[in-house]
C-alpha cells in the first residue's frame, strides 16, 4: 500500500466571480506504513488536499494513485475507496449524531456492511484504542461527554472502519494539554499497532517532528518542501518565510548553537537535546582541567 | 452540490442594477410580480420576458447561474404543468384510458409554467443584485410607516438580515457534515425513498446542534455589545435616491402602464 500524488490542482467555485485556486502542482509519495506530517498556515490548502485523498473532492488536474488504484479515474467506486481510507475531519465531534456512543461508533462499520458481531467487536476495539473505557461509555449520549471525550469518540468512529490509510485534519486543535497528549498518544498507538499509513495535519511542530517519517510543507496551495523532519526543520528561514516555526526544542538548541555551544544541528527531541547538552558540558569540563 | 442552491443568494457585482437603491428594487420586484398576475395573454409574457432579459443583461449575472437557482423548484414546475394539462376540461387532443389532454389544458399549463418561471427569475434578480444588508435596510425603511400601528419594523429587518446572513454559513456547515459522514461510508445517493430519508438523520441531527450553537453564540455576542434594537440608532449609510433611482421609477411605471394597457384595454 502506497500513495502517489501527482501534480494535483483544485479550483473552488469554478466559473464564479469568486473562483479561487486552492491547491496547485502538489506532488508527493507516501510509502507503506509511513507517517506523513503536513504543515502550513491557515488557508494554505491542507484540508483541501486531504479531501482529495479519499475522493470527497475531485481534482481539476492531476492524479492520485492509492494502492495501485487511480482514484481520480472516472467510474472508480467511492465506497471502496472510503472503506480503505479513513478521514477524520477538523472538529470531528460536530458529526456525532446517535443516541449512544456505541451506536455512533458503529455507524461506519455498519455502512461497510459488517454483521452485528463483527461490528460490536470493532466498536469495542476502537473505543479502547482511543483510550476510553468501553463498558463505562458505550451507553452514554455522545452529547453529554466532555470536549476531549467527544473528539476521541469521533476518531474512534473512523478507526473502527480499520482503514489502511488514516488521515487526521488537526485532530488536537482546541484541546486542553492533557487531552492533546492523549489524542496524540492514541494516534501513535494506532499507527504502531495497525501499521497503517497515517497522514497528520497539525500546527504543533513538536508533534510533527516527533511522529512523522516525512513532512510536507505547503503555502498558499503550493508545495514549499518535503523531506524527513530533520531536513525540513533545518530550513529555518524558509519556514519562517511561510509563517511557520521550528519545534520549541529545536528553536532552543539553535539559539544555543548560535551562542557558541557545540552541539548537533536541528535537534528534534527533548531527550536528544538533554543528552547533547550534557555531553557538551562534560567535554567542556574536561577541557578546563 | 449544496452550493448549487442559488435561490436567495447574492451575486457580487457593480452593475447599474446592483447600485440602485434597494427600496426601488423591492418595489420594482413587487410590481413585476403583480404585473405577472395581471397579464392574461402570451404577448404580455413576451413583453415581461424581454424586460426581464434586459435587466439580466444589464446586471451581468450569468444566465446559467440564474437557471441553476430554478433547479430546486423543477419538481413543482413539472407537477403543476401535469396537473393543469390533465385536469382541465375542453377539446380533447389525446386520450388514454382515463387520462386526457385538452387544448385548453395544454394552453393553461404552458401559461402557468411561463408565469412561474418568470416569477422565480424575477424575484431571484432582487436577491442576486442586492446585498443582504442593503435588502433588509430597504425593507426596514419601507415598513417604517407601519411602526405607528405597532409593527416592529427594525426587529423584522434584523431577523431577516440574520437569516440571510446565515444561509451560506449553514450550507457550509451542512456540506462539511455531509462530507464527514460520507467519509464514514454514508451513502446519500442510492436506495429507495425510505432509506434516503433515513440517511438524512446523520446530517440533520448535527446540523440542528450546530444551528443552535451558532444562534446562541450570536445572541451572546450581540448582548456583549449592548444591542438594544432600533430605538434612536443612526446608520452608517443613509439611503438617498439618486438620478438613476428616479430613472428606474419612470421605467417601472412605463412598464406597468404597457402591461395594463396590453392586458386590460387591448
Ligand atoms: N468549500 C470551499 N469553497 C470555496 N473556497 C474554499 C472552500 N474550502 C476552502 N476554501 C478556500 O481554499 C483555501 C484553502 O483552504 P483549506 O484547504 O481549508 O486550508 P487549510 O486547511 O490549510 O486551512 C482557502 O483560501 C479557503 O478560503
Ligand atoms: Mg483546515
Amino acid at each position: 500500500m502506497s500513495i502517489q500524488v501527482k501534480n494535483l490542482k483544485h479550483i473552488y467555485e469554478k466559473g464564479m466571480p469568486t473562483e479561487s485556486v486552492a491547491i496547485e502542482g502538489i506532488s508527493f509519495e507516501v510509502g507503506d506504513g509511513e507517517f506523513l506530517g503536513i504543515i502550513g498556515h491557515t488557508g494554505s490548502g491542507k484540508s483541501t488536499l486531504l479531501q482529495h485523498l479519499n475522493g470527497l473532492l475531485k481534482p481539476d488536474e492531476g492524479t492520485i494513485v492509492i494502492g495501485g488504484v487511480d482514484i481520480t479515474a472516472p467510474g472508480v467506486s467511492m465506497v471502496d475507496i472510503r472503506k480503505r481510507i479513513g478521514l477524520v475531519f477538523q472538529y470531528p465531534e460536530y458529526q456525532l449524531f446517535e443516541e449512544t456512543v456505541a451506536k455512533d461508533v458503529a455507524f461506519g462499520p455498519k455502512n461497510l456492511g459488517l454483521g452485528e458481531e463483527e461490528t460490536e467487536e470493532r466498536v469495542k476495539e476502537a473505543i479502547e484504542l482511543v483510550g476510553l473505557d468501553y463498558d463505562d461509555i458505550k451507553d452514554r449520549s455522545p452529547f453529554e461527554l466532555s470536549g476531549g471525550q467527544k473528539r476521541r469518540v469521533a476518531i474512534a468512529g473512523v478507526v473502527a472502519m480499520r482503514p489502511e490509510v488514516l488521515i487526521l485534519d488537526e485532530p488536537t486543535a482546541g484541546l486542553d494539554p492533557k487531552a492533546h497528549k492523549d489524542v496524540l498518544n492514541m494516534i501513535e498507538e494506532v499507527h504502531r499497532r495497525t501499521g497503517n499509513i497515517t497522514v497528520l495535519v497539525s500546527h504543533n511542530m513538536a508533534d510533527i517532528a516527533k511522529l512523522s517519517d516525512k513532512v510536507l510543507v505547503i503555502d498558499s496551495g503550493h508545495m514549499v518542501t518535503m523531506g524527513t523532519p530533520k531536513e525540513v526543520f533545518s530550513k529555518r528561514e524558509e519556514l519562517s518565510r511561510v509563517g511557520l516555526d521550528l519545534p520549541p526544542i529545536t528553536n532552543l538548541t539553535e539559539e544555543l548553537r548560535q551562542r557558541g555551544m557545540d552541539i548537533e544541528q536541528t535537534i528534534l527531541s527533548v531527550d536528544d537535546a538533554a543528552r547533547q547538552i550534557a555531553e557538551y558540558l562534560k567535554d567542556k569540563g574536561h577541557n578546563k582541567c | 452540490m449544496l452550493r448549487d442552491i442559488t435561490l436567495g443568494q447574492y451575486f457580487p457585482g457593480n452593475s447599474w442594477i446592483h447600485r440602485l437603491d434597494p427600496r426601488i428594487k423591492i418595489m420594482a420586484t413587487l410590481l413585476f410580480i403583480i404585473e405577472l398576475f395581471i397579464v392574461d395573454n402570451f404577448i404580455g409574457f413576451l413583453i415581461a420576458a424581454v424586460v426581464l432579459g434586459i435587466i439580466v443583461a444589464v446586471s451581468k449575472v450569468p444566465v446559467s447561474y440564474i437557471l441553476r437557482g430554478l433547479k430546486p423548484i423543477l419538481l413543482i414546475l413539472v407537477f403543476t404543468f401535469a396537473l393543469n394539462m390533465f385536469m382541465v376540461k375542453g377539446r380533447i387532443l389525446w386520450q388514454w384510458k382515463f387520462l386526457h389532454i385538452t387544448a385548453e389544458g395544454l394552453e393553461l399549463a404552458v401559461f402557468m409554467a411561463i408565469r412561474l418561471i418568470l416569477l422565480l427569475m424575477g424575484s431571484s434578480m432582487l436577491t442576486l443584485c442586492t446585498r443582504p444588508i442593503a435588502l433588509t435596510d430597504g425593507i426596514e425603511r419601507l415598513l417604517s410607516p407601519f411602526k405607528k400601528i405597532g409593527l416592529p419594523a427594525h426587529d423584522i429587518a434584523m431577523m431577516m438580515t440574520i437569516a440571510l446572513r446565515f444561509i451560506p454559513t449553514l450550507l457550509e456547515e451542512a456540506d462539511k457534515i455531509m462530507k464527514a459522514q460520507q467519509a464514514r461510508g454514508a451513502d446519500f445517493e442510492t436506495g429507495n425513498l425510505m432509506q434516503r430519508a433515513k440517511s438524512l438523520i446523520p446530517i440533520l441531527v448535527p446540523l440542528f446542534v450546530s444551528a443552535f450553537r451558532i444562534a446562541q453564540d450570536l445572541a451572546m455576542a450581540m448582548e456583549a455589545r449592548c444591542y438594544r434594537g432600533g430605538e434612536n440608532r443612526t446608520r452608517m449609510n443613509e439611503m438617498k435616491f439618486k438620478g438613476r433611482d428616479y430613472a428606474a421609477i419612470v421605467m417601472m411605471l412605463l412598464f406597468a402602464a404597457v402591461i395594463i394597457i396590453e392586458s386590460k384595454v387591448l
